[in-house]
């Protein structure tokens, strides 16, 4: 995850004119002074709204300012990180933010949008546009709405217990039981769609001769998508994969909506607790510095994909 | 290769594109105007209740006619609580952003104060005459620890028992019920659920959802009636430090397991649905769905005229007891009181008129309207006296009365943090997720943390 600011103008910004003696060398210096006036504005822009926050964070987390009660604020070093991995619920967060992308990432929105982009490779164009639409359409809600929603399926007198009652099986009340499981059931919910959509596109790109060709040669449809389909879809999963994973680690409104983190901080994930530090218990030092962790943890899963298919993303 | 246009329209964009960056950048904030107010309040989150949207605005108008060329601009906030508080403090920390008056929570005004959040007001009160009508232990809400004044106070609270006598004498319940010790508040919970079933028996807020409403309306009703009544349990002034879960708080904690324990109370689901008590308030006490609920003397400001859930026979239907104490011990009852203050930020761009804003508030007339408006308990002597505030409002004398045995919260900078430690312990003998014992525990632990250190075991 490294922000480089498109548009710095190279090394030879930093030179110093060789001569004022205009030699061929101060002259392409100058033309590229030059070309690198117009990007000047955006450069400025960048440093301004993207880069001095990101500073501005970093240091922050090593003081211990807060958002109310404290007259001063001052540099406490490395206290805030020590303090996390001494604190419980942190730990408790770390491991649910790790369940959560796990099963609504990595199992559920991308087995799920492989599988249907496969199925509506083969089905009817009526069918592919139904499901389509439908998919896409949980995709392009706002978080928020699809958080309540879903709270409206699963709560205890929701559609979810109504359909349940119907067939007369028992009642969940998973909102309070297993609270992880049925915000990650809505994460899957909002987010396969992009998933199918990836993988359709990457789909279309395989050459029919090739699949022909295996079929021919009485490859079964299992051996065909994992000696075929898939060695050829490589860089879309690692693409995919690397999207999901860190979209879904900063998913906030759709559980705040749902449970808020609780109960008991059964849902907490890590972006929940940083709110409930920096925002409720006002501690924004410790907060932020939470937020740096989320980071290293986000960019930890990105290297392993990077490794482990060694796709140029 | 003509070089030369290019160069000029080169330099000529990027000048332009600099210029309106520049411009972007610096466009100046909230644009103070020095004849106008800016005025930040709570806004209720049930879009039915305008009773402060409806008295500021009436407010505003006098204040408009009274200085004329002057305007009030009303900044509302609609949030929870805890939210409300988050937001406030964000827009105090700049000049571009602070508000003129702001509506602060006693619960949190120390912790601004010491932030620097706020401007000291003694200047303006030395010169305002009403300020002698207020009594001392709403002045002292407002006190920092400098000894400063930081705001005016609007009214107080005091808290008790609702009770439904429907479902009272369904469960054959006396009508005039005031029990003398916990366990008779227990029993007469016991006996609802056995005799009345589809009812809540009792509620008792619970756990970091319901946040300051679960340590003040919750546990510290429990709390402050244990023991003698007289040195604060959750706080040694002698020390200056928090003190320990000792044996009145596990008791405390005690009580809140036993209710969700023994299914007393709404299903804890429920209970720790972050907007369990506008449903409170708005449907199962009106609806007759709760037995006995431990609450504030603010709840009919929910039913009044154009609330949006009328229910003006509220005062025939709910009867009222005061909390007793642990065993009956002296004095046999315990309420908390908190309440809030107008307060002017220290980064304000308009301190005077906002001054002159909260002497509009504070006239006689308009306080006693704003109280009876908001079943709020007057902290003025003049009020308190005026038979026609006592008579406004059924309920208003009970909990005026319980004023005399109230408590104050000891609302000093670590104390949210506190509250917020008080939270975690209720919701973990609330789930059943911890024992009584290892809650205190926990509490100890998060106590540290809280106060910086600053414990000692009594």
């Amino acid at each position: 995850m490294t922000a480089t600011a498109p548009g710095h103008a190279g090394p030879e910004v930093r030179k110093a004119p060789a001569s004022p003696a205009s030699g061929p060398r101060s002259g392409t210096v100058r033309r590229s002074l030059f070309r690198a006036l117009p990007v000047s504005p955006a450069v400025v822009l960048l440093l301004l709204f993207l880069a001095g926050p990101i500073v501005y964070c970093v240091v922050i987390a090593f003081t211990d300012l807060q958002l109310t009660g404290q007259a001063q604020e001052s540099f406490v070093g490395f206290d805030n990180f020590t303090r996390a991995f001494k604190d419980e619920a942190f730990l408790n967060a770390v491991w649910l933010t790790l369940v959560f992308t796990v099963l609504s990432s990595l199992i559920g929105q991308n087995t799920l949008g492989l599988a249907l982009a496969s199925l509506m490779q083969r089905a009817s164009k009526p069918v592919r546009t139904l499901t389509g639409g439908i998919v896409v359409t949980a995709w392009v809600l706002p978080e928020v709405v699809a958080g309540f929603l879903l709270y409206a399926f699963f709560r205890r007198e929701g559609t979810l217990n109504a359909i349940l009652d119907w067939l007369h099986l028992p009642s969940q009340n998973w909102l309070f039981t297993l609270p992880i499981l049925a915000v990650s059931f809505a994460n899957v919910w909002r987010g396969t769609a992009f998933s199918m959509l990836v993988y359709s596109a990457a789909l279309n790109e395989i050459p029919k001769e090739v699949t022909e060709a295996a079929e021919v040669d009485g490859a079964s449809g299992w051996r065909r998508m994992w000696h075929i389909t898939l060695p050829m879809i490589r860089r879309s999963i690692g693409t995919n994969l690397m999207l999901n994973t860190l979209q879904t680690l900063s998913v906030f409104g759709l559980i705040w909506v749902m449970t808020r983190g609780g109960p008991s901080g059964k849902s907490q994930t890590l972006p929940l607790f940083m709110y409930e530090q920096a925002f409720q218990n006002s501690l924004i030092g410790y907060g932020t510095a939470v937020a740096l962790l989320l980071l290293l943890i986000g960019s930890l899963f990105s290297v392993v994909y990077l490794r482990l298919l060694r796709t140029e993303v | 290769m003509p070089v030369r246009p290019t160069v000029r329209f080169t330099a000529l964009f990027t000048l332009t594109a600099l210029a309106s960056t520049s411009l972007a950048a610096c466009s100046s904030g909230s644009g103070s105007d020095p004849d106008t107010v800016k005025v930040s309040f709570k806004q209720s989150t049930d879009n039915s209740i305008k009773v402060m949207d409806e008295y500021l605005a009436d407010i505003k108008k006098q204040f408009e006619k009274a200085n004329p060329g002057k305007k009030v601009e009303l900044v509302p906030i609609k949030a929870p609580d805890s939210e409300y508080y988050t937001k406030l403090q964000q827009m105090l920390r700049s000049p571009k952003t602070a508000p003129d008056l702001v509506y602060e929570d006693t619960f949190l005004i120390n912790s601004d104060i010491t932030s620097g959040y706020l401007k000291p007001i003694d200047d303006y009160l030395a010169g305002w005459k009403d300020w002698d009508q207020f009594i001392d232990t709403a002045k002292a809400a407002a006190k920092g620890e400098d000894g400063k004044t930081y705001g005016v106070p609007d009214g107080t609270d005091t808290r008790g028992l609702w009770f439904s006598k429907d479902v009272f004498a369904k469960a054959g319940l006396p009508a005039d019920w005031q029990p003398k010790t916990w366990d008779e508040v227990l029993d007469a919970a016991r006996t609802i659920k056995e005799k009345v079933p589809g009812v809540t028996p009792m509620n008792v807020y619970t756990g970091k959802p319901a946040g300051e409403a679960a340590t003040m309306q919750g546990f510290e009703m429990l709390l402050y009636g244990t023991g003698d009544g007289g040195a604060d349990p959750l706080y040694d002034k002698g020390s200056k430090k928090w003190i320990t879960a000792g044996q009145g708080f596990e008791d405390s904690l005690g009580f809140v397991e036993t209710v969700y324990k023994e299914k007393l109370g709404p299903e804890v689901s429920d209970a720790l649905d972050p907007n369990f008590g506008t449903k409170v308030r708005g449907e199962l006490l009106p609806q007759g769905k709760l037995g006995i609920a431990l609450d504030g003397s603010w709840l009919p400001q929910d039913w009044l005229e154009g609330s949006g859930h009328e229910w003006p026979e509220w005062s025939k239907e709910l009867g009222l007891a005061a909390m007793p104490t642990q065993n009956g011990q002296a004095p046999g009852r315990v309420s908390m009181s908190g309440g809030w203050t107008w307060a002017i930020p220290a980064k304000a761009a308009n301190p005077d008129l906002a001054f002159e804003f909260i002497k509009t508030m504070q006239t006689k007339a308009n306080a006693q309207k704003w109280y009876v408006a908001n079943s709020g308990i007057s902290v003025r002597e003049d009020v308190a006296k005026d038979p026609s505030y006592v008579d406004a409002q059924p309920g208003i004398e009970f909990f005026t009365d319980l004023v005399a045995d109230t408590h104050y919260r000891p609302a000093y900078p670590a104390y949210p943090k506190v509250s917020v430690a008080v939270q975690e312990a209720m919701e973990g003998v609330t789930t059943g997720d911890k024992s009584v014992e290892e809650a205190a525990r926990g509490y100890d632990e998060a106590l540290k943390g809280a106060t910086g250190n600053q414990v000692v075991s009594k």
